[in-house]
């Protein structure tokens, strides 16, 4: 696999960009997954979401999980982009992008990407609700760390 | 030994970071987050719930046994959202 693209910014990403990226010059790529996380308003309710985290630490865990999805998936790529700063409802704050010579790893490990992220990666979310009120920081989700869990009862290999 | 908080850990205890000197007795995570909370009103009401505090030395995940011995920064947080 070539070196995977690591990337925490506040800017927005370019999806087709970075599919190209991993297609251009790799002929041996036949399946490219996606996945693209986006602010909800949960219902109307929310004005914003502030995505705060911890430099270093955030580049450094998104390697590591990478590094571990290249062990278990025969993988030709991977990017992983992730945003800090204020985001509108609308707006994207992740983009996982894997490629593979067949479909079930590209989309196994973009799974299991995700599901790794959400509860390793240092990255936090405070709401800013739209009617004035002060916004809550998200609580961690109950199935976040069953999610990871479950890649652990049996590691597949694609 | 540089202490540096996030997210709500960070707004109650006032301070997004701190040199503090530790007394040789805190050797483990663990006896860390328990000193921490003899500091004051507002780390105890930050740290109150141990197991809802994560913790990594030098950007390494670390655990209440974890020793601290020859770290430069711990980091003191609430359970990570991000994704």
């Amino acid at each position: 696999m070539d070196s995977p693209r690591i990337v925490v910014q506040a800017e927005d990403f370019d999806i087709e960009a970075e599919i190209a990226r991993l297609t251009r010059g790799n002929s041996n790529t036949g399946a490219v997954v996606t996945f693209t996380g986006v602010c909800r308003d949960e219902h109307g309710t929310l004005a914003a979401l502030e995505l705060e985290h911890y430099a270093g630490m955030a580049e450094s865990e998104m390697r590591e999980i990478v590094t571990e999805a290249a062990h278990r998936w025969p993988l030709t790529g991977v990017s992983v982009i992730h945003r800090y700063g204020k985001m509108q409802p609308g707006d994207r704050i992740v983009l996982v992008v894997t490629a593979s010579e067949h479909r079930q790893a590209a989309f196994e490990s973009a799974g299991f990407l995700m599901d790794y992220l959400k509860s390793r990666a240092p990255f936090w979310k405070k709401e800013h609700m739209r009617d004035g009120s002060e916004g809550e920081w998200v609580a961690a989700a109950a199935g976040d760390d069953a999610a990871v869990a479950r890649w652990n009862e049996a590691p597949k290999r694609g | 030994m540089k202490l540096v908080y996030f997210a709500w850990v960070r707004e109650r205890i006032g301070k997004p970071e701190e040199d503090i000197e530790l007394p040789p007795a805190v050797a483990t995570i663990g006896d860390l987050i328990a000193y921490l909370k003899t500091r004051g009103e507002e780390y105890a009401n930050a740290l109150r719930e141990p197991k809802a505090i994560r913790t990594a030395i030098d950007h390494v995940h670390a655990q209440a046994d974890t020793r601290i011995a020859g770290a430069r920064e711990i980091a003191l947080f609430p359970p990570m959202t991000g994704g």
